[in-house]
């Protein structure tokens, strides 16, 4: 491949690129992100190859092998152009169908398209689902239109015009005029406007300057980092490259978690491209400015997420934060000047450079401009990722994006922000999603995880689940986090476990202040998030527990018995053929009773009961009810004997 | 472990201390844990003090000082998968395989761990056995899936 | 270097620029009570004893002395309900681990910590850090370090070097606050030193 040397060489192969593909050709795509790796889509993959050969459709149809298309929940997706037909929850065996009745005969196969779940509407074309109706997808959208590995690809949806304008049309202040008139904040957590750390990296005195992509995403439950850079790694590159000439760095940096292999090999891949094309290295697009990359992964600690962490992990030393004042803007890499940001505020820059501040502006609201992609996961129908401008309601995000709560069961709260956020209750739904509205609300926007609980869930367990990660988590180096993180967790353990005190809940909230105020760093500094937000919001579930010994949703194990009704037991033996501790005692005709001592809680009892019947429910709280003498336990039949 | 192979990845990455990380890395990835033959080689080679490097491998979850089994075995504990069952896949995975997570077996088959998520959320709960993912896994298939690994 | 102009506890302070809010405070003889700092050593922060708050660009936030830098018009108060309230904690999370320490009882006089606050912890060791610093920073013989992280953090001796190193050095010893050092020679010492135990042995 021929480096590219100027502009309109970059136009020239762009048309050449164009005019070989015939919009009219049809493409079937199949979404090859992590999470459709997960359900197996690259055995889809070879079967779908296999058929396409043996019906003789190599050249007629193109293959595509795209990045996350967002929409997890349904995975594996194959997307059909030039229509659109999306079919979801593709197996391996309805690929010979695929290829004949839609490739072939142009019909749709009706089983495998999308079915509202509460209207029971089929609704065929990609577009119109309403988990993608409802988004706004700048920037994840591209991915069903990109194979990760192909510079042509990215070239074809308009790549490197954004670069090609800014370095060769723009000077560097202009562009970090452009990046702040934007507004543009960060998409990590900390939500600073990503315009004034670029000009305070460029102000500070120093040579080499060094930028650095944040692909370090940690939060458990996000991981929109992570369908862009396996996605669309030539997004994150242009990005990264507008940051540098602005800021007039040489130097950048990729630290991704090595936790993510197939980000990891595919913005390799990229970079190596992007150096064969002349897109990296020296002399970029004959402009005279000279960009290399070096990818670096992390080794498995969260708080390398936290960017003076990462610097140190950089170096090569252990991720211990380092105070700040002086910012890594001053004093970063090596003592250089560096400019960190998140993936997600990298792929933003070629829109902003793109379409101009003026129209990034117009979507968001007031404090937070631009979209906003969000893991939509946990207990929701929907679950995947979510692009939407900012302001939008959580509500809406829930139930018009996400389909509401499945199985039956009813909303109880959205936690975000990750383990540094917190929950929003039901009374909190009509919220704009932005940064300061999810401040006000004690939680935070953080990198975009987005996890909906239901009434099933107990807001205890859940802050002390949080605690346990960040235990797990700390670096160790502060007393705040590394004691008061730990005194919190062994605290709100004993709760889970009915040994939670009076006086527990004042203790914690002091302990909050400890470690909120006088942590190193943002881990310990948030640590106390999910405490304060579920005790501010539940605190009477936090009650229950150290007053009643009760769980109201059923949850803690130590606090719930299980137990089968006698008027409702028909003695069909389901739970007691599931029972891992053989703990229940019955049998043909005689009513079935869990005997508690040998009880793991374990709920299979639960599960296995026929929902005709619903004999076995959960008690907390509250004594168990004897069970009947034997000899009284023969069955009243109500209906057909089995 | 082949002293040569040692050498050849820490010159790769021009024996600069930065690349530590990235060089122990390596040498996990080979070797499926960290001799301290290794640790002392690479020690000597970058001139970065073994008490550091002490740090390193035991701060950062990736490494492992002691021997890893032929099969690893990931179970995802992050917040999605917690929310959606993963304790009750982990217990499974545990009673299957007889060792805890941050364990390896005696027949050194199997080395079990959690891992604070690894980004497939609307999949939970995940478990990934050398690097292949087993999304909305239930702790009834655990046994068979497991039993696909000799 | 010029100078700046700040506020501590009320009081005008003009410090040289790059110098931290400890070391102002020190000149003018206010004192803030620390823990892991050490004139030899590179400030810390691990303790957090020596946290102030401080008033800069419109925002009050509380910070550790031995490392903020001095700027123009900084107010720092080295003395609050809100600090005293953590220092105490700090103590108490502290001395659950090493009730002994003498340092640790003196400053928890002084604000009030009770030692049993929280339940006892196995460990002496509080991570000053001081030992490992010194031994990397001063002595530079690297006999011992840290390892793993968080609440499951110690410190560790690496044996082949201590042997070789320690019986001669032992500067780092009086530093330790709580005797979790010596404890640990000692141990390291009895599990993998080669050859046969010495008389000279270890003192407390």
């Amino acid at each position: 491949m021929s480096r590219i040397n100027s502009s309109a060489e970059l136009e020239k192969l762009r048309q050449d690129i164009l005019s070989t593909r015939d919009p009219n050709k049809p493409c079937i795509t199949l979404c090859s992100g992590s999470a459709c790796q997960a359900t197996h889509c690259k055995k889809v993959a070879a079967a779908l190859e296999l058929e396409m050969e043996k019906t003789g459709l190599m050249d007629a149809v193109h293959f595509r092998k795209t990045g996350c298309h967002g929409f997890c929940e349904q995975g594996p997706i194959i997307v059909i152009y030039p229509e659109g037909v999306c079919y979801l929850r593709v197996k391996p065996e309805d690929i010979p169908e695929i290829v004949s009745r839609t490739l072939i005969e142009k019909k749709v196969v009706e089983r495998l398209i999308y079915v509202d779940p509460t209207t029971k509407e089929k609704v065929t074309l990609e577009e119109e689902i309403p988990f993608y109706k409802n988004q706004q997808r700048l920037i994840l959208g591209q991915n069903t239109k990109i194979d990760p590995k192909s510079i042509e690809d990215y070239l074809a949806v308009g790549g490197y015009q954004a670069l090609a304008k800014v370095l060769l049309e723009m000077k560097p202040e202009q562009v970090i005029a452009e990046v702040k008139a934007a507004s543009l904040r960060g998409r990590g957590g900390g939500g600073f406007p990503a315009g004034i750390k670029w000009e305070a990296a460029r102000n500070a005195p120093g040579e080499p300057k060094y930028v650095i992509v944040n692909c370090d995403e940690g939060d458990p439950g996000a991981y929109m980092d992570r369908s862009l850079m396996e996605g669309n790694p030539f997004c994150v590159l242009e990005g990264l490259l507008i940051g540098a000439y602005a800021i007039g760095a040489h130097e950048g940096y990729i630290y991704v978690r090595q936790e993510y292999p197939l980000a990891v090999e595919n913005v390799t891949v990229a970079i190596r491209t992007a150096e064969e094309y002349g897109l990296l290295g020296k002399n970029i697009l004959g402009s005279g400015f000279d960009f290399t990359i070096k990818v670096h992964m992390g080794a498995g600690a969260f708080v390398c997420g936290e960017e003076t962490a990462l610097i140190k992990s950089l170096e090569g030393k252990v991720g211990e934060p380092k105070a700040r004042p002086p910012y890594p803007a001053v004093k970063g890499l090596w003592d250089k000047p560096t400019n960190i940001n998140n993936v997600e505020t990298w792929a933003n820059i070629p829109l902003i450079i793109n379409k101009g501040a003026a129209a990034f502006t117009s979507i968001g609201t007031e404090g937070s401009k631009g979209t906003k992609i969000f893991s939509l996961v946990g207990k929701v129908n929907n679950t995947g990722l979510v692009e939407v401008p900012m302001g939008v309601t959580l509500r809406d995000i829930v139930y018009k994006i996400g389909g509401g709560i499945p199985g039956g069961k009813s909303f109880k709260a959205v936690q975000t922000g990750g383990p540094a956020g917190g929950c929003m209750p039901e009374s909190l739904l009509d919220m704009a999603v932005d940064f300061d509205q999810l401040t006000r609300a004690g939680s935070m926007m953080g990198s975009g995880g987005m996890i909906v609980l239901d009434d099933e869930t107990c807001m205890v367990d859940f802050a002390r689940y949080f605690l346990g990660f960040l235990a797990d988590e700390s670096c160790g180096k502060c007393v705040p986090c590394r004691e008061g993180v730990k005194q919190m967790l062994k605290i709100l353990t004993d709760i889970t476990i009915g040994k939670g005190s009076r006086g527990d809940i004042e203790l914690l909230e002091e302990l909050a202040e400890v470690a909120g105020s006088a942590a190193l760093c943002a881990l310990g500094k948030g640590a106390p998030n999910p405490v304060l937000s579920t005790i501010r919001h539940f605190r009477d579930e936090y009650e229950a527990h150290i007053n009643e010994g009760k769980c109201p949703s059923y949850s803690c194990r130590e606090l719930i018995s299980y137990y089968i009704d006698p008027d409702k037991c028909q003695a069909c033996m389901s739970c007691g053929k599931k029972c891992p501790a053989e703990a229940i005692e019955g049998g043909k005709n005689l009513i079935h009773v869990v005997v508690q001592d040998k009880c793991t809680k374990c709920g299979s009892c639960l599960e296995a009961c026929p929902a005709r019947f619903g004999a076995v429910r959960k008690i907390s709280g509250e004594p168990v009810p004897a069970p009947l003498p034997e000899e009284a336990r023969t069955v009243v039949r109500k209906s057909k004997p089995l | 472990m082949d002293r040569e192979i040692i050498d050849r990845i820490i010159d790769k990455h021009q024996c600069e201390a930065s690349s530590l990380i990235q060089i122990l890395l390596e040498i996990q990835s080979e070797n499926h844990w960290l001799p301290k033959e290794a640790l002392e080689r690479v020690s000597a080679k970058l001139q970065v003090p073994l008490s550091q490097i002490q740090h390193i491998t035991t701060f950062y979850k990736s490494f492992s000082l002691v021997p890893r089994g032929r099969h690893e075995v990931h179970v995802c504990m992050g917040t999605a998968c917690h929310v959606r069952g993963a304790q009750r896949v982990l217990d499974a995975v545990q009673d299957q395989t007889g060792i805890k997570a941050g364990e390896t077996d005696v027949d050194l088959k199997f080395s079990l761990e959690t891992v604070n998520c690894l980004g497939c959320c609307a999949l939970g709960p995940v478990m990934v056995v050398n690097g292949e993912y087993h999304g909305n896994i239930a702790p009834a298939q655990i046994e068979a899936t497991l039993k696909n690994y000799e | 270097m010029s100078n700046v102009i700040l506020q501590i506890d009320g009081r005008e302070v003009t410090a040289r620029e790059g110098i931290t809010i400890l070391e102002a405070a020190g000149s003018q003889g206010i004192s803030i009570p620390t823990l892991c700092h050490h004139e030899k050593l590179e400030p810390y922060g691990g303790c957090r004893i020596c946290s102030v708050e401080v008033d800069a660009r419109g925002r009050t936030s509380v910070v550790a002395a031995c490392l903020f830098p001095v700027e123009q018009d900084l107010v720092v108060r080295t003395r609050t309900k809100k600090l005293d309230r953590i220092r105490k904690s700090l103590l108490e999370m502290m001395l659950a681990h090493a009730p002994d320490s003498e340092q640790l009882q003196a400053l928890a006089v002084e604000y009030g910590a009770d030692k049993d606050r929280f339940e006892k912890e196995a460990s002496f060791c509080i991570h000053c850090g001081l030992c490992v610093r010194y031994c990397a920073e001063v002595t530079q013989k690297n006999a011992l370090g840290f390892i793993d992280r968080g609440a499951r953090k110690e410190i560790c001796f690496i044996p082949e070097i201590a042997s070789r190193e320690c019986w001669e050095c032992k500067e780092c010893f009086p530093l330790c606050p709580t005797s979790a050092l010596q404890a640990a020679f000692v141990l390291i010492k009895a599990l993998t030193f080669p050859g046969p135990a010495r008389e000279s042995g270890v003192e407390s």
